[in-house]
């Protein structure tokens, strides 16, 4: 049944693929803007070859992978220490529900008074994306763990730390793991979307950079390598993500 | 026969918070179950069955009042032998079955094949052999509650306390649940506590019926059943059970109304 499922989850996406490659081709849609499918593959394998975008690819991935790392520990430590203090609960809970409303790019004249013109501005955007997704979703996991299972860790007489690890964690781990998979998109998403604004190098600016010289060809590449990433790191947390459960679960 | 549980004056009070007075659950009661008995408490919604139960499982405390388990003080902490079945699924629905039932043993730190003879032998107790490597999300409601009884079961616990376990389940698969139970506890030679709502499941299953009073609950009567040990669901069919049942009605009725005129 999940492997029929999965075969036509992929042939929606191959037929897409595919009609935006014929649409292209026939030229139902203008070269200028938008090359068929099949040459931002070739594009972006001949980018990759080269090695010219190796160094801002390399930025990218580390300037998202700090702000991540620190958006994953901070948020899952602050969505506990919420959950554990109603006050403070009370007191952040509008800010949570308002957060994402107030485009945080705004502020990023700030950023670069307060941290100059280098990675961290970058970072701090990736981060301040990322963080509360993170945040958000341990809440909302730790929310909906049944007082019923606390309740059976205390007839099994275990203690705090083995409750939390054996019953609690494993109870929210699907909103934990939803949170991570939304901080990984988040974290590209302010850190890409800063570059393109605050930076002279990553993918984001090499995006802007390729639109304004209409090479288009570079653009696509990049624009599908970042789509490649975020799919790939998805697809490693769902798989994390089912292993962990059988782990515990055989435990 | 042993007493294996003592209440004395216990009773339990809930604080107030801010703007909310204190809600006495359950006046001071006395309550002796002996060893391996089947004990059922009925009694209006909200009269402090369940918090009776938590009570001597040690999940709540007394605000007056001890509960003793085998001569022991019940004071803070579930104690050793004792297991608790819950009106809510409690199946976690990351393990498969087995890994539910073996759950608990897993943490004792057992040997391994000691684990798997337990857990194949409830497994195939309740009825759940052809769902052993089944999720819960995979069960049907009756199944998932024989899953927390098989957890429970495993352990071999002296004292089960069960609390509405068949609440949520069909009029036939109650009865039907009802004889497992009964199996399971002359199977066992535990102590069965059961709370319940329905008046002719605890008629059917128990040794002796403890009624209780509207809130602030207390027992108004312990009415004993007489049945012998080795009996079944067939029973309902007896004049005796419906005599059991009226008697406990005529004891209930009006605590009922009390109960649902304090609802209004």
């Amino acid at each position: 049944m999940r492997l029929r499922i999965n075969l036509l989850r992929l042939a929606v996406i191959v037929a897409a693929v595919l009609l935006v490659e014929l649409l292209v081709r026939v030229g139902t849609i203008s070269r200028v803007m938008l090359i068929p499918p099949s040459e931002m593959v070739l594009a972006l394998f001949r980018l990759l070859a080269s090695g010219r975008m190796t160094r801002d690819i390399a930025l990218t991935l580390r300037n998202v992978g700090i702000a991540l790392t620190f958006a994953i520990v901070l948020g899952f430590a602050g969505g506990v220490a919420v959950h554990a203090l109603p006050r403070l609960r009370s007191i952040l809970d509008p800010l949570f529900a308002s957060y994402y409303a107030v485009p945080i790019f705004v502020f990023y004249p700030l950023f670069i008074v307060i941290s100059g013109m280098g990675s961290l501005p970058l970072i701090i955007m990736g981060f301040l994306s990322a963080v509360i997704a993170m945040v958000i979703n341990t809440l909302n996991g730790l929310d909906r763990v049944p007082a019923v299972f606390r309740k059976t860790g205390r007839v099994l007489q275990m203690g705090r730390f083995e409750t939390v690890c054996l019953i609690i964690l494993p109870a929210a781990a699907a909103h934990i793991f939803t949170g991570l998979k939304l901080a990984v998109a988040y974290a590209f998403i302010g850190v890409i979307a800063a570059e393109f604004i605050l930076s002279g190098g990553g993918i984001g600016y090499e995006i802007s950079f390729t639109y304004f010289a209409f090479d288009n060809n570079t653009m696509y590449a990049l624009i599908l390598l970042i789509l490649v990433l975020v799919t790939a790191i998805n697809m490693g947390l769902y798989a994390w993500e089912r292993r962990v459960q059988t782990r515990v679960g055989r435990r | 026969m042993d007493q294996h549980v003592v209440l004395k004056n216990v009773s339990r009070i809930y604080p107030g918070g801010p703007g909310r007075r204190p809600v006495q659950a359950l006046a001071p009661l006395d309550l002796d179950l002996q060893k391996g008995e089947f004990f059922a408490v009925v009694g209006p919604s909200g009269c402090g069955k369940s918090t009776l139960l938590e009570v001597i499982a040690g999940l709540a405390p007394v605000s007056e009042g001890t509960v003793t388990f085998e001569g022991m003080p019940v004071e803070g902490r579930v104690p050793t032998g004792v297991g608790v079945v819950f009106q809510e699924d409690a199946s976690f629905p990351w393990l498969t079955v087995e890994d539910n039932i073996a759950f608990g043993l897993r943490r004792a730190s057992m040997d391994k094949r000691e684990v798997s003879q337990r857990v194949e032998h409830a497994v195939a107790f309740m009825g759940l052999k052809a769902f052993a490597r089944a999720y819960p999300a995979q069960l049907s409601g009756g199944m998932r509650q024989r899953v927390c009884i098989a957890r429970t079961l495993v352990l071999q616990p002296r004292l089960i306390l069960l609390d509405e376990p068949f609440g949520a389940l069909d009029q036939q698969t109650r009865l039907l649940m009802g004889d497992e139970l009964l199996r399971l506890w002359r199977a066992t030679k535990a102590t069965v506590l059961l709370i319940t709502h329905a008046l002719d499941e605890a008629a059917m299953l128990a040794d002796r019926v403890g009624v209780m009073s509207s809130r602030p609950g207390r027992f108004i009567d312990i009415v004993a059943t007489g049945w012998p040990r080795d009996r079944d669901s067939l029973i309902v069919a007896r004049p005796e059970f419906g005599q059991i049942t009226g008697h406990l009605w005529s004891l209930l009725r009006e605590e009922s109304i009390k109960a649902l005129q304090g609802d209004r």
